[in-house]
């Protein structure tokens, strides 16, 4: 199973040189995961990631040589079945509203004695570098496959980071004036072939936010919304968002609640 | 002294309304209420230092406004501010070379943290607009730019038009989704002049 996979990952590289080339005046999203679809059907890489998060999430690992499975993301200590479709959420322990990634953080490090550093050091994987969040992150979206969000947004902690990050949304700044809304804040436009999500009204945060984790054709990579935001502010030509900031926090909860109601489809296929 | 005292007090406390009343007037601003958390969530990285986050007048009213209608006198007052921007080019020549215009506007790259800073950035207009009919990879969010000089001509009227547009976008459209090349050094002045000749000289691609 998993040779199989990897040796479809391989391939994908290819395919999607292959898809550069025929430039029609279409949308590339759509193109290159069509073209996809029609060589690999419904196989997914991303599954990689699954098999590999469902095998750290059982591991003892740690100074505390202990596994995951004591781990809180909101629905109770262990509980994964759907945890993902109700985050980012207000979390008592910590008194913070965390995203699936930042609450990750907090399991590793409070259940297995890792330091922060430790989980941080590697973020972002990148081909033989990997990366235990991204993994972890894919195991438990899937968790969540097939499932509406509903976001608690009971929390004024909750209520405020939707409110910053519906600000920061439309914060224009940098040498080209661009806010999340230049690129995102209309239906059916394109920047050169890329499709652009109207992330303000829910068919398009549905479309774009419930299919992240997701798996990345044009990088063999599976991508998080955090990287998926800091890569959107570096095009914005802002500096480097931090992991789990305040402003990623709220970002993903304005994406989330405009997103509410749409079915959970991570970790899914992207250009 | 206790006879006036009133009176101070009531002047002081009107003034006081008067300049919460102008706060308020400001709305509550979206920039003011997120600064010190936007401060607090970026770090600077190679050429994309934190200068970035501070927004100049534009950029401020630009996101107070942008899911709201902008109001007459901060219209007036963007393209204002925007137009006095504008420098015509130095030696009075408005066009430069096609070729190297066709070159800034196929270029995406330019001021991110992971560009090279020492390669001239470019223009981008192929990621927002179409222009010549051979390149179908173009973005729809700006108009087309399709014939854009056999349709206008080169008068001096267009000639002035096309170089303060892509000089400062937002002379005449506020809050306009289009960066702002001259004003913003985004792109140099020998830039401009190739990027106007793209647009214009009939011998160009955009015009066939
Ligand atoms: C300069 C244009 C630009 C800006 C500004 C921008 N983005 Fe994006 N964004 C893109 C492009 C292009 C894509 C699609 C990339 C692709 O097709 O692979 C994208 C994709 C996304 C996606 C995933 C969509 C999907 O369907 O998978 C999300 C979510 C997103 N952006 C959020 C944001 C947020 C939030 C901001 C502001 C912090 C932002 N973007 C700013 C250009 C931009
Ligand atoms: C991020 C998107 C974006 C980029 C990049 C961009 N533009 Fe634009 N452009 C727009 C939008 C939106 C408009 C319409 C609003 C306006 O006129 O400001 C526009 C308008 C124009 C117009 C006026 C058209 C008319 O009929 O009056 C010209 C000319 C133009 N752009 C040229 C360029 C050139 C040349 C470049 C590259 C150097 C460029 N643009 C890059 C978005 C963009």
């Amino acid at each position: 199973m998993n040779r199989r996979l990897q040796k479809l990952r391989q391939t994908v590289g290819m395919l999607l040189l292959a898809g550069a080339t025929s430039a029609a005046a279409q949308s590339a999203t759509e193109a290159a995961i069509a073209e996809y679809h029609e060589m690999f059907g419904d196989e997914n890489p991303a599954e990689l990631w699954e098999i590999r998060g469902a095998d750290i999430w059982l591991q003892k690992r740690g100074p505390l040589k202990a596994d995951l499975t004591g781990c809180d993301l909101g629905l109770g200590a262990g509980v994964i079945a759907g945890a993902y479709a109700q985050l980012p959420r207000w979390f008592e322990d910590t008194q913070r509203v965390q995203d699936l990634e930042t609450r990750l953080v907090t399991c590793i490090t409070t259940l297995q004695g890792f330091s922060e550093e430790e989980v941080l050091a590697v973020k972002f994987g990148d081909g033989a570098k990997k990366s235990d969040l991204e993994a972890l992150s894919a195991y438990v979206a899937a968790a969540s496959k097939g499932m509406a969000i509903a976001l608690p947004m009971q929390h004024p902690a909750e209520q405020s980071a939707y409110a910053l990050g519906k600000d920061m949304f439309y914060y224009r700044a940098g040498p080209h004036d661009f806010s999340c809304a230049t690129c995102h804040g209309e239906s059916d436009k394109r920047i050169r072939l890329q499709a652009l999500p109207n992330l303000t009204v829910s068919a398009g945060a549905q479309h774009a936010y419930t299919h992240w984790p997701t798996y990345r054709i044009s990088q063999g990579e599976l991508r998080t919304i955090e990287w998926r935001l800091q890569d959107c502010l570096r095009q914005q030509r802002m500096p480097q968002l931090k992991f789990g900031s305040a402003v990623a926090i709220g970002l993903t909860m304005f994406l989330a609640k405009t997103a509410e109601g749409g079915v959970m489809a991570a970790p899914s296929i992207r250009r | 002294m206790s006879v006036t005292t009133p009176r101070i007090l009531k002047a002081g406390s009107l003034l006081i309304l008067a300049l919460f009343g102008q706060a308020n007037a400001e709305g509550d601003n979206r920039s003011d209420r997120i600064a010190a958390t936007v401060q607090d969530s970026f770090v600077a990285k190679r050429q994309a230092g934190m200068d970035r986050i501070t927004q100049d007048y534009t950029q401020r009213q630009c996101t107070q406004y942008a899911d709201a209608p902008l109001p007459g006198t901060v219209s007036a007052e963007i393209m204002r501010r925007n137009r006095a921007t504008i420098k015509p080019p130095s030696d009075g020549v408005f066009l430069g070379d096609v070729t190297a215009g066709e070159a800034v506007a196929r270029r995406g790259r330019g001021l991110q943290s992971s560009d090279d800073p020492a390669k001239p950035a470019g223009g981008n207009c192929y990621a927002c607009h179409e222009l010549a009919p051979e390149e179908l990879a173009f973005g729809t969010l700006g108009p087309s730019l399709r014939q854009y000089g056999k349709l206008r001509g080169d008068s001096q009227f267009v000639l002035d038009y096309t170089w303060g547009k892509l000089y400062n976008s937002n002379a005449h459209i506020p809050c306009s989704n289009m960066p702002r090349f001259g004003h913003q050094g985004i792109l140099t002045e020998q830039q401009l002049k190739d990027v106007m000749a793209y647009l214009l000289d009939p011998a160009s691609p955009v015009n066939q």
